[in-house]
């Protein structure tokens, strides 16, 4: 599962259609301006565990790329960044957890939200408004506040949706010599 | 043309055996098989008996991507596999899989064509030649620049054979090709394939269900599996004078089903694979004629009320562009079995989803039980008509068989003893209640369209909408379903189905409504649609067999022959099938 | 819904140049543009950028829709800035010049204005770059281009892929969405946070359960036709460099330099007229 093969190839192109849809047509008003509850971020977590940080990063950099280029304002650097290193990020702090072998108890559920939370408040409470400041020259206090916004939603979003996503995938997931037919 | 022993050895299966990782049991024994260069093959058995699973091991997917245990030996041009490498694989062998859709991988036809050549590293302006090539020598080349949305079913299909005639490979498989097909396209897909072969010379392998299908054009020989083990490999003419098609489950043609209803037996030297070449004699013919004449009591339905009436309805996914559906009106009475049929992308799962509410019409007004349902949603709309949608994966929404067959039963808050006695009903009907503890997502295909009809089954609606029930059913449960579905519409329930198979259409369907381009061009009793030849042309059916099989026996009157081997499987074939079905599913 | 891009296909030099070019320039241009606030260099690549524009036969109404959204978004943002904020261009100035009598929180200051006149202008010397590679690039043509400029192709084919079922993802969306309630899935717009998150997931579930056997699918489709065979191949829709495509991402290379210079010139990123 490591290696970066053709289903990991095709997993992170179909990871960033996923992103663009849910971003671009499912995005829900949160009240904040330009911060959306974007469920398009509990995709992306479940996609970086089950494969890996290099698909993680790459359906996050395209697919908010996408995003940003369909509605024409330009792409907006300092978020498409942060949403490749949430990809990222939390693809290797899951690195451990075999979702793909069906395993995904209590222990992965803990996990996983501990990954995702370090990712999004990094990502969006330091890194996107950094980078905000430095390519924008945005004002400091407008630009942490909508980061720490978008984290907090972002951390309960993924928490509702990124869960239930790698529980349903994993028990849908047939264990080793399990499937008989029963009278 | 029939393959001596001296054509090269392309593949080669000893005592060969393969066990999934998640399956406690194998999923193939003892398989030994021998397949020549030039050789044409179809491979027919029930739903999941491991005919894909077959199909998998020769291309490579299987150790590649599927894991498991091999056992025996599989050598492809006299190396075994398990030395090679998938690409090694790909190159003696082209597969064009099941599913069109997924195999289009390209953005636009061209791209697509174009796909394995690019992997090849090959160049211009050597690419674009060769995918022109293709593309011609399958008669899509004005495609070149469109995007698979924009095609359909046939056209699809048509990319993927081109998808693979681009490589020079000896080994051509095509995994149920004409699923989803219309009829006229699955016979031009049938001599498309029959065509590449000659050109190429290529060894070609196809599975199927639709056997008579597949027989019309030359067949060597025809590989009947059941339960993983190969039954049987014989020459079509001597499978046909068997009796092996009907004991696995697998239908026969339909002029061999009429012909052993007159009481012929058909033997081996009769030709009997296709209906022009088929050899009758006087004998034979004088008993069909007696057939023929023997009245069958018939009952005709008194009309009964009107359900769902639907006046000119026009719908156009894009505003501006094309209509997909263009001044319907159509009538449909309580208690009707109708099938409704016409060529791909005519606007029957168009006009099924108008009339569910999931697409708001343009123009029109649709009435059910006599009242306007213009403002009532989709869920209201659904409390009196059920839907199983064509693709079975746009209705599956939960891990488990069972949770996805209760779904709208506990949204609708029934309690749950009564819902665990419904599902267990849905579940033998459709076959399922052995795997009622696995995932849907350890399922063929078919078995995931059946959880579909079961979770709507469930819900016990005023009218049922099928589109394609039966596309990847074998026979048995094409069988069960189709019974079932005739005890509901002879308790009173409606029961329209969307499709493809004559078959289905002219056994179980009193009325067919024809659409094309959007309109409906007819609207009869079955068997006068299927001898009308103009009608046939237009909505791309096919004439049956049944037909030939009238002329060639001096029968004139081919619409009245066709009348009476539907009435007369009714009303003496029919009630002893329906008991066999509800044995098996309980 | 095939055509999400917009590109518009019409014979024009913009057109005929490759996509790997447009990237390249874009990449350039929104670089050299986001790395300096001198209003001097922000006017020119805003003038620059909409002769651009009609040199590329794009005309408004093709991307009224795009521009549209684009205008709240900055109208949006300049407000919120200037509500967290209002001080943040005396900051920057270094001066303070109110303009009106009242002299509290939220009084304009000339500079204030200033910055909000350069941060429009950094938009305006963007934009229609951006529209003007949305609308004249083909999508199948940037996949292959990617490869061209050092993407790996692996990457490059990712990219393709999700271009190619963006659409599919789409109606699949739409399709469960109504299946649902079909069922009696309640998906109203007027329900709480929660549930609606939770509709919401009733038709993700379904909709990420079947990309994962797409998933499946595609790879294997892809595997059986040799994908990954080689460390290289090639594109059907590639197209070779021309003098075009080499002079004008020299251009946009010379835009950079510019820009970097006049930040070195200015000591900073602003253009400063208030000393
Ligand atoms: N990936 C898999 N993992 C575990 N079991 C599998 C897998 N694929 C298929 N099977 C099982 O192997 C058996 C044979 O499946 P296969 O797909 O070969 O059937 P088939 O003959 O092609 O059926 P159909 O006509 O419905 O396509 C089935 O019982 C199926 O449940
Ligand atoms: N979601 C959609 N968006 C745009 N066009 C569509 C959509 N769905 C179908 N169409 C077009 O509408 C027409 C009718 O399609 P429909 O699916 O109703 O055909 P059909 O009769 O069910 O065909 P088939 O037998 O292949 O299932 C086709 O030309 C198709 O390309
Ligand atoms: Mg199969
Ligand atoms: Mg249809």
């Amino acid at each position: 599962m490591k290696k970066f093969g053709v289903k990991h190839i095709v997993a992170t192109g179909i990871g960033a259609a996923l992103f663009f849809v849910l971003g671009r047509f499912v995005a829900i008003p949160s009240g904040v301006p330009d911060t959306n509850i974007s469920i398009q971020y509990g995709l992306l977590a479940f996609i970086a565990a089950v494969f890996g940080p290099i698909a993680g990063l790459l359906s996050g950099l395209i697919g908010h790329f996408f995003i940003d280029f369909s509605f024409g304002w330009g792409v907006w650097w300092s978020w498409v960044i942060a949403s490749a290193f949430v990809g990222c990020v939390i693809g290797f702090l899951t690195v451990k957890i075999n979702i793909e072998e069906g395993e995904f108890g209590i222990n992965g559920i803990i996990r996983f939200n501990i990954a995702q939370v370090i990712a999004h408040l990094v990502g969006w409470g330091a890194l996107a408004p950094v980078l905000d400041i430095v390519i924008y020259a945005e004002p400091a206090n407008k630009v942490f506040i909508q980061g720490l916004v978008s984290a907090g939603i972002n951390i309960i979003t993924t928490a509702v949706v990124g869960t239930l996503l790698c529980v349903a995938y994993s028990a849908a997931i047939p264990k080793k010599g399990s499937l008989k037919e029963e009278e | 043309m029939s393959i001596g022993n001296e054509a090269e050895l392309l593949l080669e299966f000893n005592d060969f055996g393969f066990m999934y990782n998640a399956q406690a049991a194998p999923t193939l024994y003892n398989i030994d098989l021998k397949l020549h260069r030039g050789e044409r093959v179809l491979i027919a058995g029930p739903s999941g008996c491991g005919k894909s699973t077959l199909i998998h091991c020769i291309n490579g997917l299987i150790p590649f991507s599927y894991k498991g245990q091999m056992t025996g030996s599989l050598k492809i041009k006299g190396r075994e596999t398990s030395t090679l490498s998938i690409f090694d694989i790909s190159n003696t062998v082209g597969t064009v899989l099941q599913d069109s859709d997924a195999q289009f991988v390209g953005m636009t036809v061209a791209e697509d064509i174009a796909f394995a050549p690019e992997n090849d590293c090959v160049g211009d302006p050597m690419l674009h030649e060769r995918v022109l090539k293709a593309a011609t020598m399958v008669g899509i080349e004005d495609y070149l620049k469109h995007a698979p949305g924009e095609l359909s079913g046939g056209q699809k299909q048509r990319v993927s054979v081109a998808g693979v005639m681009v490589d020079d490979v000896d080994i051509l498989i095509f995994d149920e090709p004409l699923a989803n097909l219309d009829p006229a396209t699955g016979k031009q897909a049938i001599e498309l394939i029959d065509e590449m072969q000659e050109k190429t010379g290529a060894t070609v392998i196809i599975v199927e269900h639709r056997l008579e299908d597949v027989l019309h054009r030359y067949v060597d020989r025809v590989i009947l599996m059941e339960k993983g083990r190969i039954i049987s490999d014989t020459p079509p003419d001597e499978l046909l004078s068997g009796e092996l098609l009907s004991q696995c489950g697998i239908r026969e043609p339909l002029y061999i089903t009429a012909l052993k209803y007159a009481g012929v037996s058909i033997s081996r030297d009769m030709n009997p694979s296709s209906v022009d070449g088929m050899i009758i004699g006087d004998d034979a013919k004088k008993k069909v004629r007696e057939w023929y004449s023997k009245p069958v009591e018939i009952t005709e339905d008194a009309p009964s009320d009107e359900l769902l009436s639907c006046e000119s309805i026009s719908f156009a996914y894009d505003k501006g562009e094309r209509k997909a559906l263009d001044g319907i009106t159509v009538r449909i009475n309580k208690g009707e079995m109708t099938a409704i049929v016409g060529t791909n992308g005519a606007g029957k799962s168009t006009f099924s989803k108008v009339v569910c509410g999931f697409e708001t019409e343009d123009e029109g007004r649709i009435f059910l039980n006599g009242k306007d349902i213009a403002d009532s949603s989709i869920k209201e709309r659904a409390e009196h008509i059920g839907y199983v949608m064509q693709n079975p994966n746009q209705m599956i929404s939960k891990v488990w068989i069972y949770d996805e067959v209760a779904l709208g039963l506990r949204t609708r808050g029934v309690p749950e003893d009564e819902i665990s006695v419904r599902v267990e009903k849905a579940l033998k009907i459709c076959g399922l209640w052995r795997m009622r503890k696995w995932p849907v997502s350890a399922l063929s295909f078919g078995q995931k369209k059946r959880v579909t009809i079961a979770s709507i089954l469930v819900l016990d609606p005023e009218m049922i909408i099928l589109d394609e029930p039966t596309a990847g059913q074998d026979y048995r449960h094409y069988t069960e379903i189709m019974e079932f579905l005739s005890e509901l519409n002879r308790q009173g329930i409606t029961v329209v189905m969307v499709t493809h198979d004559m078959h289905l259409m002219l056994e179980y369907a009193k009325r067919a409504i024809v659409f094309s381009k959007g309109r409906i061009i007819a609207d009869d009793k079955c068997h006068n649609i299927l001898t009308n030849m103009s009608i046939i042309k237009e909505a791309s059916l096919k004439e049956t067999s049944l037909y030939g099989l009238a002329l060639k026996c001096g029968i004139e009157d081919g619409t009245g022959f066709v009348k009476h081997f539907i009435d007369y499987e009714r009303h003496n074939i029919r009630g002893t099938r329906k008991e066999e079905a509800y044995d098996q599913s309980v | 819904m095939t055509n999400l891009f917009n590109y518009i296909d019409r014979p024009s030099p913009i057109h005929r140049l490759t996509g790997a070019t447009k990237f390249v320039c874009l990449m350039l241009w929104s670089f050299a543009a986001m790395s300096t606030y001198d209003t001097r260099m922000l006017l020119g690549l805003t003038i620059i950028s909409m002769i651009l524009f009609l040199i590329g036969r794009i005309h408004i109404k093709d991307v009224s829709f795009m521009l549209g959204f684009t205008l709240v978004f900055l109208v949006i943002n300049s407000i919120a800035i200037y509500l967290f904020s209002p001080l943040h261009g005396t900051k920057i100035y270094g001066s303070c010049t109110y303009l009106l009598e009242y002299t509290g929180r939220f009084a304009p200051t000339a500079e204030q204005l200033f910055y909000h006149f350069n941060y429009v202008l950094k938009y305006l010397a963007t934009i229609p770059i951006v529209l003007l590679f949305v609308t004249t690039t083909n999508p199948s043509e940037f996949a292959a281009s990617l490869n061209k400029i050092g993407v790996k192709y692996s990457i490059a084919y990712a990219v393709a892929l999700a271009l190619r079922y963006i659409p599919d993802i789409q109606r699949q969306y739409h399709e469960i969405s109504q299946a649902g309630q079909a069922r009696g899935i309640e998906m109203s717009k007027k329900a709480t946070l929660i549930s609606r998150l939770k509709s919401a997931s009733g038709i993700l579930i379904p909709l990420i359960l079947s990309s994962m056997d797409r998933i499946e699918v595609i790879s294997n489709a892809m595997e059986l036709r040799g994908f990954g065979k080689k460390k290289k191949r090639t594109w059907y829709m590639g197209r070779p460099f021309k003098a075009a495509d080499i002079s004008a991402m020299l251009g946009c290379v010379l835009l950079v330099c510019l820009s970097l210079y006049l930040n070195h010139i200015n000591g900073g990123r602003y253009y400063n007229p208030f000393i």
